[in-house]
């Protein structure tokens, strides 16, 4: 994928600048020239969401930064300064507030589309590592972001998470008191968590890049799972990507705009509106949905450290995917079992996440246990075995003869028109 | 612009071949190796006071003891004060409460280890063990949860002790976890009588 530039500076400015620093170099050859499988379909406008995303929140978040004040005395106060007094302080907690929740959705649709079709697999696991690292960066910011408030959700929610480190043998104690930097949860950990949450999205920021550059040295996937092999079977990705990720944004947008004007808290928890106590657990601690399946998971197991070992292996396994699966075929499309396997455990994933939502008694107990069983054994026995038993269907020689859905003749013209539409040849 | 750098650098003939058999290093290996070694340890040695500065700092060490007055307790009374920033219970218990802890067995206890700051890490979970020492119907307990640090209810629960509405861990009358996620018994914090009604902890 690594062609030579299609970059040809056109006034002396963009020459003068492309011999010092090839920027403009660098980001038409990345965003602009770029050749993407002209098949993508419309999950795979979840990276482009994500960015955009990962840009809200920054700036949402460095403007409410100037507003609220991470002291366990009045954090709660200044959150409520910041809803009640601050100019249109109420818009930009709810757009971060309901942004963590988008984030998680468009990441959680973008690591399904991931498995569905074999994102993971040769030569692409450096980018799927990758990828795992942001998902658990992600998920200590928005842990952070969610103790900041400290309402009573955030103060058990900091307790309970930050418990689950005294479950480690010799040394939990002790790391669980640093973290605190007290005996309990406390001012200490106010501030740590706010300073850490400032930072870790600038983290993300990083790996991003490094995300992005890995699938621009391997190339994107595609439904088919055969790789591009000719110029007919790729488009650039201005104005193609581009447009597409543009319309799949503004229905993106559209979602996030009804939570954040219709119906702004109904995704948080009422206890947070009420000020942190120590002496008082809410009767009922749940974290935010976007949790909720590992928490049901850390419930599953009725014993404190085999409930923390599943919890971490829960996400730790993902790590480990491009090695589990042993099949060579990378998209579900083409193979007949493991698609059917693959909507089994979404299912499932939702199924804990509604388990994880309720009081752990009864049936919930043992569902928690049956889909939790049944999560591993995804991973750790259908993955790998697939591999051996399936018979995969008989694949497409290209992607243009799967879009056109007969063998690609040479001869004719490459591809409908528009289609390739090289911007760089038009004029 | 480009560059070509000779493809090795020239060594003056009397230089010592490091694969040579007879080689012996030179006071230059021992200097580089040596530079090496102080860097590395100097600049390990810098990251402490960035672990440890997210350590309890001396005015969180400071908050060490509290004394609280029990004197206005009834039987059947319980009153939850602040000890370190967490909440510790104080239970006089009815005659029931103890009876009904006495009687248990340590062979139905899940943690059969008293988790008495005041005695001897290995002690039993007898109800004496548990109580405060030469005040039987006093119970003294950091109030939070073995499992993941809720507070517990009082009086709640199968044996009318504590119950912890997280995930369902079950407290008896001695604060004996007896089921659910929770590992250990709740912890008795150091504590003394400084008199017969005043019981300071830590
Ligand atoms: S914190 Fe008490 S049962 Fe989990």
């Amino acid at each position: 994928m690594q062609g030579t530039s299609e970059y040809t500076p056109r006034t002396g400015i963009e020459r003068w600048i492309d011999k010092r620093m090839p920027l403009p170099r660098l980001m038409y050859d990345s965003f602009v020239s770029y050749p993407i499988p002209r098949n993508l379909n419309y999950a795979y406008a979840f990276g482009g969401i994500l960015s955009v995303m990962l840009i809200s929140q920054i700036l949402t978040g460095v403007v409410l930064a100037m507003h609220y004040a991470a002291n366990s005395e009045i954090a709660f106060t200044s959150v409520e300064h910041i809803m009640r007094d601050v100019n249109y302080g109420w818009l930009l907690r709810y757009l971060h507030m309901n942004g963590s929740s988008m984030f998680f959705l468009a990441v959680y649709v973008h690591i399904f589309r991931g498995l569905y079709y074999g994102s993971y697999k040769s030569p692409r696991e450096i980018q799927w590592l990758l990828g795992v690292v942001l998902f658990l960066l992600m998920m200590a910011t928005a842990f952070m972001g969610y103790v900041l408030p400290w309402g009573q959700m955030s103060f058990w929610a900091a307790t309970v998470i930050t418990n689950l480190f005294s479950a480690i043998p010799l040394v939990g104690d002790a790391i669980r008191t640093w973290l605190w930097g007290g005996f309990s949860v406390g001012d200490p950990t106010l501030n740590r968590f706010f300073s850490l949450h400032y930072l870790l999205p600038f983290m993300i920021a990083g790996v991003v890049i490094l995300h992005v550059w890995a699938f621009h040295v391997t190339g994107q996937t595609n439904p088919t799972g055969v790789e591009p092999k000719s110029r007919r079977d790729v488009v650039p990705f201005t104005p193609h990507a581009t447009m597409k990720d543009a319309v799949a944004l503004v229905a993106f947008f559209l979602v996030f705009a009804w939570f954040v004007f219709y119906m702004p808290n109904y995704l948080g928890h009422p206890d947070n509106y009420v000020e942190a106590n120590p002496l008082v657990t809410p009767p009922h601690i749940v974290p935010e949905w976007y949790f909720l399946p590992f928490y049901a998971i850390l419930r599953a197991i009725p014993s404190k450290l085999g409930g923390v070992i599943a919890l971490g292996l829960s996400v730790v396994v993902l790590f480990l995917v491009p090695w589990l699966d042993t099949s060579k075929v990378l998209s579900a499309a083409y193979r007949p079992l493991y698609r059917i396997f693959f909507w089994v455990f979404v299912v499932v994933c939702i199924g804990l996440g509604y388990i994880g939502a309720m009081p752990p008694e009864g049936g919930y107990i043992i569902a928690g246990q049956l889909l939790t069983a049944y999560y591993f054994i995804h991973f750790f026995i259908i993955l790998p075995l697939l591999g051996f038993i399936e018979t995969p269907k008989p694949r497409p020689a290209s992607i243009t003869e799967a879009v056109l859905g007969r063998p690609d003749e040479p001869g004719e013209p490459a591809t409908p028109a528009g289609a390739t539409a090289m911007p760089e040849r038009r004029g | 612009m480009s560059y070509t750098y000779p493809t090795t650098v020239p060594e003056s003939a009397s230089d010592p071949d490091p694969s040579d058999p007879h080689y012996q290093p030179s006071r230059r290996d021992f200097f580089v190796i040596a530079t090496g070694a102080f860097a590395a340890v100097g600049a390990v040695a810098f990251v402490w006071p960035f672990v440890d500065q997210m350590n309890p700092d001396a005015s969180a060490l400071a908050l060490a003891s509290i004394e609280v007055d029990v004197s206005a307790m009834e039987p059947g009374q319980s009153i939850t004060v602040v000890w370190r920033g967490k909440p510790v219970f104080i239970r006089y218990r009815t005659d029931e409460e103890i009876a009904a802890a006495k009687d248990t067995q340590l062979s139905e206890l899940k943690d059969p280890v008293a988790r008495n700051d005041n005695l001897e890490a290995g002690a039993p979970a007898t109800d004496e063990n548990r109580a405060a020492a030469g005040h039987e119907a006093f119970l003294v307990m950091v109030g939070i949860c073995t499992h993941l640090g809720c507070v517990p209810l009082g009086e709640a629960g199968d044996y009318n002790g504590w119950f912890c509405p997280c995930h369902g861990s079950v407290y008896d009358t001695a604060g004996r976890i007896r089921h659910g996620p929770a590992p250990e018994n709740l912890l008795v914090p150091p504590l003394t009588f400084a008199d017969d009604t005043t019981i300071k902890i830590g």
